[in-house]
This record gives structure tokens, C-alpha cells and sequence, in this order.
């Protein structure tokens, strides 16, 4: 497959391998965090701890944008789907993330709530064309890289003077979380990280900067195939070991140091900061996700349906939040893979396949 | 007399509520679409079930129904579909199928020109399997309460004395192998539903199986087990079966086929090849001593010419089915969690 095996091939991933092996110094350990579910998600399914020497540990950070919406906010939209019978407008995974009182999006729409799972943001706006009798609200989930289709969308709706759509706006932003997992007071060593990949497509390079000029961190920026993510693995290691805290760019096939001016551009027009959004893990991070500005706030739907946000404690025995801040491993968690499974998610990081805890079920309990 | 004076309009006419009523409307549409498609001298009884030949060996029976989204795809339709189905339900257990049975659930509104060409694609489907639709029967549900056309069918078959196929007999050392690329039928079919137009269009690879596995019996390898892995996959087959015989399986990524036109489509959507539906493939488990044998004897059938061995069965306490990858790296295999969903971002 063109593009893609290019990034699989074996004999390179072997020559790699071989090369962090040749470079990882002995009784020396990388604790290095892949902030991405695509990357945890790569990890897992490509195999690659196994072509990783054992000093080389690899943390899975926050970047599910599944894994960190709080119960609440889930809450919030089953709420608005029973309550206002709106059509709810979300993305696959977000159906199975356990809310409150035992139930799910999918739960309430199987219930008789109107639920429908969409591919793009112009699915929802065909719903609201095809239903003006009825009020269509899109649940605007995920980290940069899914806030561009939804600015278009609110611009789009604007335009074509749509009165019945309206956005749930649960878009939050990467640099603010790994601020928060710096800024935490905890003692996980944490050597560097791999940056993201489709989020620095449109935010660019650039902003990572202050992780390794103030807090000391080296970033390298890596794709999500395998080879992608063993070079990057190979350059944190080089800089580890030189003492060098700088931010590297791996992914520069997509990822240049301005990012992407015409989304940011588009995100900025339609969005603003939010002064602190709760995230599942964090608790309430400062200026770490968006809302509608006052000019397009006509489509914000927790105003439209003056919908107050009750925020809700996580299930007592569940480790995600310790997950999500790279405190803990998955099987570290006393319900995992037992009470708490795919089928039956009772914490966020089971349900997406980005998740941590998904991703050591499916691919390496046996492991 | 009065039913031929009085043609279906079978290029303009739709279904109405009548056509399920039990009056003439529905002994019409029996006649001239049903009848005249699956033609046999059981359909000409003209009862409501067949009064059949009595058989010598052990009966299969098996029931199985067709609700697919769009009723057409690339490769396939449901009429050709629930054929091939029902007889690879008889075909795994290693039967000859024999006869099939057809229920019909139509939606008020459905053209008759798709219902013909339905029933037509099915009848051709069975003639070339060599079965024969013998009875059915047709209900009509109004606007909105049905998806088209649901089509229900059963199937028996009958299987010769000392084929004893069951997921029991597999044990540790077995090898695996599979009749060809995995993940075609899912593709085809999510790819029109969802109007993503690749320019390689992928075909479903929807086929009766029957033929192959007669020749896989007839190669004398010691056969364990026969799977057709549909629903979740070649993932949840091999599941299945671990679980079942209580047995862990060890598989190789580059053993199993995959056409690059799908492994692209499940790239892009973000899917696992091992999680697709597959409508004309098979799983088989065998004697390792007899793997070469009965790939040789797959690979001389054109619906097994790109047959692989795939992997072995291995010892384990947990029935974990694992792959090594193209990496060299090792990974659990897992059942589908909830519905195979695109990711996020």
C-alpha cells in the first residue's frame, strides 16, 4: 500500500530497533510519554515494546479525546437528547463512554433517545437540513485536529442561516493538558514525550517549545505508523543522553513549524478559550478548551437549552484518572480486564481503541 | 386465468400492504415473481411446505437471515447473499446442501423491479449451487417498518458417515488455514452504504462454498474444524473456536491475505482487516502433518487458490488467539468490542 508500507517495513524497523538498542545506555532509564491514543494505539497493535530494550518505558498520556471527557459532560448530553429530544449528533466512540446512572449514549438511544453516530461534521448539517422541524445538536468532541471540520460547519451553518443546529463544544487543547501533567505534583519520571501527530499537523511545531526551554522536556514529533514512532523513540533517546531538551520535528511530511494557518485561522474566528474545563484525570484545567464566541453563540447549545454542567466523581475502584496522568499502568488498575472490559467499559480509557486500557485488553494482556 | 389477466407491472409497480394480504394480489405475486424465478417440481405443488425424498445419511439443518444495507452491492445482492449464506452454514459442517426455504419480509414501497431482480439473483445463486428453493413463504410490513427487503431462509443438507467436523477435536500442534483474503465483503458493502468511492472498487467475495470443501474432504487431511468467518471477522472465528476447544492460537500477520484495495479502505477508516465480514471464505484447522496436503488441495479450487497456512494451535490456559506481526512484534487478537466504529481523529 503506497504511503503506507513505506512506514511498516520490517528490515528498517529492525535496523531502528538495533539502533536504540545500540544507544540506550545501561543503567539508565527513558520513561517517555506517547501524549497520543493514536500512538498508544500503535504501540499496541504494531507490537513494538517487544522491539524495545527493557529500560525503555513508555507512558500513555491523555490524547483520547474519549478518555478525558468527564462523566459529567457525557451527562450533559444524554440529558439534552431524553430531556430536549433533540437529535444528538456524535462521533462513534463517544456513544459507549459510561455516564451516570448506568447509562451511555448508546444506552439512551437504544431507550428511544434520538442518537445518531455521524462520519463528519457535514453529516450533521445535512440532519438539520433534512429535519427544520427539529432541533439537531452536534457534539463536538476531540483534541485540534477535529475542531477545524466543526468551525466550518458553525460558518457553514451561518451562512445558510440554519436556525436549528447547535454545537455541544467539547473541543480541548493538547499544550494545556501536557501543562498539567508537567504541572502536577506527582513523582513520575518523565524523560520526554513523543508529540503528537495529526494535532501538530494544524497546530505546528511551534507551540511546543516552552516543554523544553521552561520545563527541560525533550518533544519529538512522530507519525503514527511504526517507523515513524521508533525514529522518534531513537531521536528522545539521543537527546536523553546529550542532555539536550529541544523540540524535534520527525513527521516533517505533514508537520511544519507554523502548522496549519488557514485552520487556526478558521478555529480562531469561530472559537474562543474557555477559562477552565474539567478533564477526566486532570480535574479542571485553565484555558484548556474552546467555546463558541459571543458572535456565533446563537449556536451553542448548553446556552440554547440553558443546560448547566453538574460535574460528577468517576467510579470509585477506577484507575483512569491515575492512567491518564501517567501515574499508573493499566493492569495496574484492580478492575481491569475483570469488571471493566470493552464490552462492559466502566472507565473512559476501555472504550476507545485509543484508549490505554483498551488498547493493553485487546492487544497485550497475554503479553 | 384471472391471475394471468392481470400481470404484475413489474417495471413500475411497488409493494402494497395487498401483496401480503392473502388475497389475489399475493397469489399473483407468488406466481409471477417467486415461482417463475425458483421454478421446481416442489414449488409446483403449490402447498405451503414440500413433501421431500427421504435420505439415506445424517440431515443438516440450518436457518439463517439476510437484513443488508444496500440491498446491491458491488458482488452481491441479498438474494445471491442469503444463498450463499445458508449453504455455508451446511457447507462448515461439511454437507452437501440439498434444499433451501425462503421467507420474505417486504416494506411497502419496495419496486417490483428490485424484488425481481432479488428473487432472480437468488434463483440463479441456488441453480449454480445445484439446491432448490422448495418453499417459502411472504409478508408485507408498512412504510418505515422494514429496510427493503428482509429475507429469512433455512437450509438442509446431508452429510456423508465419518465427517465429524466440531471445534472439540481441535488440539494443540493443529494447523491453521484460510481459503483466501480476508475482509472484501465488509468493505463492498460499508463502502456503498456509506458512498465512499474508491477508485478501486472492492467486490464482495460472497460464494458458496460447498464445491471447496468437498475437495477439501475428498484430499483425506484428518479435518478438524470448518468456520466461515462472517460477522467480526477472521478475528472472532478464531475466538470462537479457541474458546470452544480450549486452546490457544499463534498466528503470522504476513501469512494472511489481504487485497491491498482493502487494506487501504481499512486504513483510511481507521478498521482492522481481521474484524470485516467475509461472505465466501473459510477457516479450516487440520493435523499439521496434513497442512500441505489440504492447502495443495484448497489452491486447486478457483474460491481457494490463494489459500495460506496462517498459523498453529498452540497450549494456553487463557484461549488467547495472538499474531506476530510484520515487525516481529506480538499482539493479542481480540474479539470486537461493541460495533466495529470508525476512529476519531
Amino acid at each position: 500500500m503506497k504511503f503506507v508500507s513505506e512506514f511498516r517495513d520490517p528490515q528498517l524497523a529492525a535496523n531502528i530497533a538495533a539502533n536504540i538498542a545500540h544507544e540506550v545506555q545501561a543503567g539508565r532509564s527513558y520513561h517517555l510519554m506517547e501524549f497520543c491514543g493514536g500512538h498508544t494505539h500503535a504501540l499496541s497493535r504494531f507490537g513494538l515494546n517487544d522491539l524495545l530494550p527493557h529500560n525503555i518505558h513508555m507512558i500513555h498520556g491523555p490524547g483520547c479525546p474519549v478518555c478525558v471527557l468527564p462523566v459529567g459532560r457525557v451527562d450533559q448530553a444524554i440529558r439534552l437528547a431524553r430531556e430536549h429530544k433533540v437529535i444528538l449528533c456524535t462521533y462513534a466512540d463517544t456513544m459507549r463512554i459510561p455516564a451516570s446512572g448506568k447509562l451511555s449514549l448508546a444506552r439512551a438511544r437504544a431507550e428511544g433517545a434520538d442518537v445518531r453516530m455521524i462520519y463528519s461534521t457535514q453529516d450533521a448539517l445535512q440532519i438539520a437540513r433534512d429535519h427544520p422541524q427539529r432541533e439537531v445538536v452536534f457534539m463536538a468532541i476531540g483534541f485540534e485536529t477535529t475542531t477545524p471540520p466543526t468551525a466550518v460547519a458553525v460558518l457553514q451553518a451561518e451562512r445558510e442561516g440554519l436556525q436549528n443546529f447547535s454545537l455541544l463544544c467539547y473541543h480541548v487543547l493538547t499544550p494545556a493538558a501536557m501543562h498539567a501533567i508537567l504541572a502536577a505534583d506527582n513523582t513520575i519520571q518523565l524523560d520526554g514525550f513523543v508529540g503528537p501527530a495529526h494535532v501538530s499537523t494544524v497546530i505546528g511545531s511551534q507551540p511546543y517549545a516552552t516543554f523544553s526551554r521552561d520545563h527541560g522536556k525533550p518533544v519529538v514529533i512522530a507519525g503514527f505508523e511504526p517507523l515513524d514512532m521508533l525514529q522518534a523513540i531513537l531521536m528522545l533517546v539521543r537527546q536523553v543522553n546529550a542532555g539536550r531538551a529541544e523540540v524535534e520535528n520527525e513527521f516533517t511530511r505533514a508537520v511544519t513549524h507554523e502548522g496549519n494557518r488557514k485552520a487556526q485561522q478558521l478555529v480562531q474566528q469561530v472559537f474562543t478559550v474557555r477559562d477552565s474545563f474539567e478533564w477526566r484525570g486532570l480535574g479542571s484545567v485553565p484555558h484548556s478548551a474552546l467555546r463558541l464566541r459571543d458572535a456565533y453563540q446563537n449556536f451553542d447549545a448548553e446556552l440554547r437549552f440553558k443546560l448547566p454542567y453538574v460535574a460528577v466523581a468517576d467510579h470509585k475502584a477506577c484507575e483512569c484518572a491515575a492512567i491518564l496522568r501517567g501515574e499508573k499502568q493499566p493492569q495496574q488498575c484492580k478492575i481491569f480486564g475483570t469488571a471493566c472490559t470493552p464490552e462492559h467499559p466502566i472507565g473512559s480509557c476501555m472504550v476507545s481503541s485509543e484508549g490505554a486500557c483498551a488498547a493493553h485488553y485487546s492487544y497485550g494482556r497475554a503479553i | 386465468m384471472i391471475l394471468q389477466s392481470h400481470p404484475l407491472d413489474i417495471a413500475h409497480g411497488r409493494i402494497e400492504m395487498s401483496h401480503g394480504a392473502g388475497g389475489r394480489a399475493m397469489v399473483q405475486l407468488i406466481h409471477q415473481l417467486f415461482a417463475q424465478a425458483f421454478d421446481n417440481p416442489w414449488l409446483a405443488q403449490h402447498s405451503d411446505a414440500a413433501v421431500l425424498p427421504a435420505l439415506q445419511e445424517r440431515l443438516v439443518l440450518t436457518c439463517d437471515a439476510h437484513v443488508v444495507s444496500p440491498l446491491f452491492f458491488n458482488g452481491g445482492d441479498i438474494g445471491s447473499l442469503a444463498v450463499h449464506g445458508t449453504i455455508n452454514d451446511l457447507a462448515m459442517l461439511g454437507a452437501r446442501p440439498l434444499y433451501l426455504t425462503a421467507s420474505f419480509i417486504l416494506e411497502e414501497g419496495l419496486p417490483l423491479r428490485d424484488l425481481k431482480r432479488i428473487a432472480d439473483s437468488m434463483a440463479a445463486a441456488a441453480r449454480a449451487a445445484g439446491v432448490a428453493v422448495v418453499t417459502g413463504d411472504t409478508k408485507v410490513v408498512e412504510k418505515g417498518k422494514g429496510d427493503g427487503v428482509f429475507i429469512s431462509t433455512s437450509g438442509l443438507g446431508s452429510v456423508r458417515a465419518g465427517i465429524d467436523l466440531s471445534a472439540s477435536r481441535v488440539q494443540p500442534g493443529d494447523c491453521i488455514l484460510l481459503s483466501g483474503s480476508i475482509g472484501e465483503h465488509g468493505i463492498a458493502v460499508l463502502s456503498q452504504r456509506e458512498h465512499l468511492d474508491f477508485d478501486t472498487p472492492i467486490a464482495s467475495d460472497s460464494a458458496a462454498l460447498h464445491a471447496l470443501v468437498a475437495a477439501m474432504l475428498d484430499s483425506g487431511a484428518r479435518l478438524r474444524v470448518l468456520r466461515d468467518p462472517t460477522r467480526g471477522g477472521l478475528a472472532a472465528t478464531l475466538n470462537e473456536i479457541a474458546q470452544q476447544a480450549g486452546v490457544g492460537m499463534m498466528l503470522q500477520e504476513a501469512a494472511i491475505p489481504v487485497q491491498p484495495g482493502v487494506e487501504a479502505a481499512c486504513e483510511f477508516l481507521g478498521l482492522d482487516p481481521l474484524n470485516i465480514a467475509n461472505e465466501g471464505k473459510l477457516v479450516a484447522i487440520c493435523a499439521w502433518e496434513d497442512a500441505d496436503q489440504l492447502l495443495q488441495a484448497m489452491r486447486e479450487h478457483p474460491l481457494g487458490k490463494h489459500a495460506a497456512i496462517i498459523g498453529k494451535v498452540v497450549e494456553d490456559a487463557h484461549c488467547f488467539v495472538q499474531m506476530t506481526g510484520k515487525l516481529g512484534g506480538r499482539r493479542v487478537i481480540d474479539w470486537l468490542a461493541g460495533e466495529q466504529l470508525p476512529r476519531i481523529c
